[in-house]
This record gives structure tokens, sequence and C-alpha cells, in this order.
């Protein structure tokens, strides 16, 4: 089966503000993030016809892409629990379970935490994978993991601020446990093949622009990095 | 009155303001807090004792001292695992591999880190002594000859090993921004790459070691413990994994995929917590690397 869905992967249609009484964060305390543009605007770009755009350069335009990317793995994973492959064993069902329980957590977490500087919740388009094939579903499950940490590993360097930069660490060594684990499913042993580390024992890592090019694929909302010099096509 | 607005202003003075600040997390939290708890008047005062005691931090390592540092424990990985792959049986042979990978991995780590030291104009610590009974020395640590007569306990050390090595690199990625300017944009980018790459890697080896003694990849802290392998010897290595407080949201109170809110497991499974360079250095100096 093919699955058609392409439901909006931030998931609640709940309103910015609803949800922020709801999950009890009071503006203080999402304020990390949000505090950084305080007095600017960030300029998030959303064209119908064109897609957004992570905008000006800086701190919110790196987050907005990690916000990006975590939309998109936390939509794959809830598709894979929703309709898992045939053969799925019940240890392969709840690692997957967990991992898409985590990138929920990661993309709900930029969502809170960049507020009123987020890019829109993007729609995805997973047309091309076929869930209910085993090596396809693990096949597309490696490709977003190892890109979301060479993304992570290529971007490092353009955060300006120390708590961003320990934050994007974070999450990015969790993003790798998971790459490895999918790896081993795949093909025990592989955690750390030379398809994705190379041979200074260096973990790869990818430009915005390389890794957005992939991530557009899987996307019906195209997202572009115009000031990282990267335009969806 | 917007608080940040003050940390823009005091950035005029001091432009590593936010560098000083940002790191503590503490800090950080005292700030958020101060909007809800603290009447307005009394902020600029409260302010200036935090801002005090962030800026009394001690100076950063440089980059050659956060390399020297990093080899250092590329040093102990390398050893403790050459060790085990050389010894004729002792690694099974269905899991060799894994830790074969893992060690030839950690010594090119090791020949990386001493050639971009050297590149830089630095000069490459050399290998400390190790004990891995860890005893400090003496080789009569708690962990007797266990290392490597027991498989458990190899396996077992393997996964605090990198799981502690992660930390360690997180906990120095703010370290290297704070040398961006003394280091000029490319050998930012350069070193700062090269330690997120590797941080990645020894991610990928905990997962791995963690897969291969059947917990999971991730580490699932309770509230009251960071450590979840079961081994009491390691919990001050993963003492903090049990934060769920992160950029000042406490993301328990995110929804989960039901829509409910998320859960301690979740919430710690879903970031990996830095460790500072004395911290690190104190759980290893003295037990696996000798003075």
């Amino acid at each position: 089966m093919k699955t058609e869905s392409q439901e909006s992967i931030s998931g609640a249609n709940m309103a910015r503000r609803s949800f922020l009484r709801y999950a009890g964060v009071g503006v203080a305390s999402v304020g990390l993030l949000a505090a950084a543009s305080c007095t600017k605007d960030h300029p998030v770009i959303v064209n119908p016809t064109k897609g957004i755009d992570i905008g000006a350069t800086g701190d919110l335009a790196i987050l907005n892409y990690a916000y990006a990317l975590e939309q998109l793995e936390a939509a794959f994973y809830t598709q894979v629990v929703l309709t898992p492959y045939s053969g799925i064993t019940d240890n392969e069902k709840a690692l997957l379970t967990s991992i898409r329980d985590h990138e929920i957590l990661h993309r709900e977490f930029f969502k809170a935490a960049l507020g009123a500087n987020a890019i829109p919740a993007l729609t995805v388009d997973f047309t091309s994978i076929n869930f209910t094939n085993r090596a396809a579903t693990l096949g597309a499950a490696k490709a977003f993991e190892d890109t979301g940490v060479k993304a992570y590993d290529g971007a490092g360097y353009l955060i300006g601020g120390g708590a961003y930069l320990t934050l994007a660490g974070k999450i990015v060594s969790v993003e790798a446990r998971h790459a490895a684990l999918i790896s081993n499913l795949i093909t025990p042993g592989s955690f750390a093949a030379s398809d994705q580390v190379d041979a200074n024992g260096l973990n790869l890592s990818a430009s915005i622009a390389d890794v957005l090019k992939i991530a557009n694929t899987y996307l019906k909302t195209k997202v572009s990095a115009s000031n990282y010099s990267y335009v969806a096509a | 009155m917007n608080l940040f607005n003050i940390i823009e202003e005091i950035e005029k003075i001091d432009p590593d303001f936010s560098d000083k600040v940002n790191p503590r997390r503490a800090a950080i939290k005292n700030i958020t807090s101060f909007g809800s708890k603290v009447a307005m008047a009394a902020v600029p005062f409260a302010l200036g004792t935090m801002i005090k005691r962030a800026v009394a931090q001690t100076s950063t390592p440089s980059v050659v001292d956060i390399l020297n540092y990093a080899l250092t424990l590329e040093f102990l990985e390398a050893k403790f695992y050459a060790n085990a792959v050389d010894k004729a049986g002792f690694i099974p042979a269905a899991i060799h591999p894994y830790y074969q990978t893992i060690a030839d991995d950690e010594s090119k780590h090791v020949e990386f880190l001493i050639a971009v030291i050297k590149s830089v104009g630095g000069t490459p610590v050399t290998s400390p002594t190790f004990d891995f009974s860890a005893g400090g020395g003496t080789g009569k640590g708690p962990l007797g000859n266990s290392v490597y007569t027991d498989l458990a306990t190899f396996q077992k050390v393997a996964v605090a090993f990198e799981d502690t090595g992660v930390r360690a690199y997180k906990g120095q990625a703010e370290n290297i921004l704070a040398n961006k300017t003394a280091a000029g944009a490319d050998l930012y980018k350069t070193v700062l790459t090269a330690a997120l790459s590797i941080h990645a890697v020894e991610a990928r080896h905990a997962s791995a070691t963690r897969q291969l003694i059947g917990v999971t990849p991730w580490i699932i802290s309770t509230t009251a413990k960071g450590n979840d392998t079961g081994v009491s010897l390691v919990d001050g290595n993963y003492d903090g994994e049990q934060n769920v407080i992160q950029g000042g949201v406490d993301v328990t109170t995110l929804k989960n995929a039901s829509g409910g809110s998320t859960s301690v497991s979740v919430a710690t499974a879903s970031f990996d917590e830095p460790l500072s360079m004395d911290a690190v250095l104190k759980l290893l100096v003295g037990s696996f690397i000798v003075k």
C-alpha cells in the first residue's frame, strides 16, 4: 500500500495560543528561543506557490531548518506506526514507536520554543514510500536519520548562540542513536559503516542546500533557504 | 519592560555576555522565573547579581586544550577496545565485528586529533597510563581484572564509556564556539564540524553497544536517576541525563503522539545531556586514567 496520507504534520490545528494554554507553557518559559528576536522581526517568508523560506540568516533560520526536518521525521514515523510493514516484530514496533515519540517531541519542542517565529506546519508527501514493505520502510528511515545527523553536523557552525548549539547537540546525538539502530536493523553491524563515517572516523556532514534538496522530495510544502544558497525548484 | 532587551543592552557593552550567560542553564532558568516571581522593580538588581556570577566563570579552554582533552578520551577508548578485540577468544565471533568497528574508529579518532592539533600549531598530549580495574593505577580497583575476563563487564564498561564520550563532546561545543573569534571563521568551522562529527560517531557507538547489552539505544532516565544501565558504579556518568528542561521549556508539558503530555522516559530519551570537562575528568582520572 502506498499511503496517500498528507496530513498536516504539526498535527494540531490548535491555534498556537490554545496550544500553549493546553501545554501549560507560559510566555516566560518559551522565552529562550523567542527571546532572540524579541525586538526584531524574523521574516519567515510564506509563499503559497513557492512554499516557505527559513528566512534571514541567523539562529532562528537554523532552528526553523531543524524544525522542518523534525516535522518530516515525526510525520514519517507516525505513518510507520500507523501502518506497520508486513512481518514487523514486536521489538521492531516498540523501537519504531519510541523513535516516533522522540521525533514528535523534537517537533513540539521547536514549535514551542520558536513560538511566533516558527515556520508553519509542513504538508508531507510520502507517496514514494511503500510502507507495507520492510526494506522500503527501513530504507527510508535510514535515509531520514542519516540525513538528519548530517544536517545537524553540517549546520552547527552556522549557529551563533551557545545555548542553541548545545541544544542542537542534545538532539543530534539522539538522531545518531536512531541512525545506528535503523542501520543495524537493515544490516547487522552497519551502525558506523563507510556510507556514513569517513576514513578519519568522522560522521559525514551536509550543507543546508543538500539536505533540503532531499527533504523536499518528501514535502508538498517546499522549504527554501534563500539566504543559505538554496531555493527549492 | 523586557528582560531580553536588558541582555541586548549588556551585549553592547560586553559582546560575549550571551555566551557567558546562555550556557548556564540555571542562569537562564533564573531569567525566566524572574518574570513571574520577582517584582519588576527588583529585577535589575537581581539580574546584576546573576551577571556577576556568570562573568566570574573561569575562562574557556583554548581550541588546543579542547582537542587535547578529546584526544585523552580517545586514547582511553582506543586502548580499552584494542585490548579486548585483540585478546583471542574473548569476544565471541558473532559480535566481534561490532567491537572491531568501534576499536578502529577510536584509533582513527586518535590519529585524526593528533593531526589536527599539530596542524593548528599545538602539541598533542601523549597517552596517559590506564587502569582498567578502575583503580587509578593500583590495578586493584572495583572491576578487578573482570573487564577482560568477563564479557558482560567489558560490554557494560563500553556502554558507559560511549555514553560518557557523547556527553563529553557535547559539553565542549560551546567552548569551541567561544574560541570562534580567536580561531577565525574557517578554522572554527573545521574544528566545530569535526567535533560534532566525532560526537555523532560516538553516539552511533553508544547506540550499538547499548543494543548489544539489551538496553534501548537511547538513555531512558527517571526523574530520580539518569543512569538506566543497571550498573550503579557508573551513576555519576549519567547524572544530569534526567533533565527535562530544554531551552527553558519543560518538555514533559509538550504533547505526545496521542495528544497527552510527554512522559519522563520519552522526554529524557529525546535529549542527551552534556557533561563539562571537569566533571568528565573527575569521573575518569584516578580510576581509569592514572594520574
